[in-house]
């Protein structure tokens, strides 16, 4: 359970994206989260209310879009989509797949503000 | 009538702080010529055991130092200061993982440049802690056999992390029922091509091959 501390830094750093952005307020936060980062959405947003309190990102809804994990498989030349994290395998030639492209991600995208 | 929202873009990590400061620490390691190790496992796994006889066997040919996290208490520290070796107990006041600036705390007044290795002892958690960068340049993963053999299933995250996977306690292998061939076939899963080493601190086995391993990280 170390979504406090993530809601936390996300909170600092969307608080001070919205100073630089000479904005009061903050109405939302996008951000993508990958299936391997290790971060449970659910507690995320919990946690998320209670480390925006007194700052300019109080109040604001949460974004959320959840990626899945995607492989560059070398036999297929290509990148693929995993349909479960528990079974590397590039889907299309079911050959092990040694090299993740994405999904442990935990980014701020962007902001919405008035 | 009110105006639409405006969209700001920060297209930023939220943990891009800690990023930060451990690019800082992985530059002053290799300044210093010091090679880290970040050491995973869930509670009870071994580490501190392993650590132990890893600190006291690498310390006749190297000069090794090691941080260790824990929620409260020094007692891993002081167990592993027997070895000879120095070390420094982080005390994470609850918290369930190691962050860079903790390290880089626990850093001062150590003259980097005196070590060779450096292991990180992380909180025991199979989760919380691979978010955070310590400034690295291994990641290993302890695996007990005691703990079952679908654990690589149940925290793939964890096990795709790792450069590479020890199975400690292979001297309770056959009271635990470990099945050997399920462990290498679901590790392999998560993480295909990570290399596993089967370790017993107790007994010496694979301890030679881990610090072979270390040695040449």
């Amino acid at each position: 359970m170390h979504e406090l501390s993530v809601a936390l830094s996300l909170v600092q750093l969307a608080d001070d994206a919205a100073r630089q952005a000479g904005a009061s307020q903050v109405i939302a936060l996008h951000l993508r989260i990958g299936a391997l980062a290790g971060v449970v959405p659910d507690a995320l947003r919990f946690s998320f209310d209670l480390a925006a309190a007194g700052t300019l990102v109080a109040g604001a809804r949460l974004e959320i879009e959840e990626v899945p994990v995607r492989i560059f498989c070398d036999l297929c030349n290509a990148e693929a989509d995993l349909p479960n994290p528990q079974s590397f395998v590039c889907p299309i030639c079911q050959q092990p797949a040694m090299r993740m492209v994405q999904g442990r991600e935990l980014q701020l995208i962007s902001l919405e503000v008035p | 009538m009110s105006e639409s929202p405006r969209l700001v873009e920060v297209r930023q990590n939220v943990l891009s702080k800690n990023d930060q400061l451990a690019l800082e620490l992985r530059q002053r390691f290799d300044q210093a010529g010091v090679r880290v190790i970040n050491l995973l496992s869930s509670p009870g796994a071994g580490k501190t055991r392993l650590l132990e006889e890893t600190l006291r066997q690498l310390g006749t040919r190297h000069r090794v130092a090691a941080l260790v996290g824990d929620l409260a208490t020094d007692n891993d520290a002081r167990r592993l200061a027997r070895s000879g070796a120095a070390v420094r107990q982080i005390e994470t006041a609850g918290m369930c993982h190691l962050e860079a600036d903790m390290v880089m705390g626990h850093l001062e007044g150590w003259h980097l440049a005196d070590f060779d290795i450096l292991f990180i002892e992380n909180v025991g958690n199979l989760v919380c802690p691979t978010s955070y960068d310590l400034g690295e340049h291994g990641r290993v993963v302890l695996m007990a056999v005691t703990e079952g053999e679908d654990k690589p299933l149940k925290y793939p995250g964890t096990f795709q992390w790792a450069n590479l996977v020890l199975l400690s306690k292979l001297d309770m292998a056959e009271a635990a029922e470990f099945d050997a061939a399920a462990a290498h076939t679901n590790i392999a899963a998560v993480h295909p091509g990570v290399p596993i080493i089967a370790t017993s601190a107790r007994t010496g086995t694979g301890m030679a091959e881990w610090l072979a391993w270390v040695e040449d990280l």
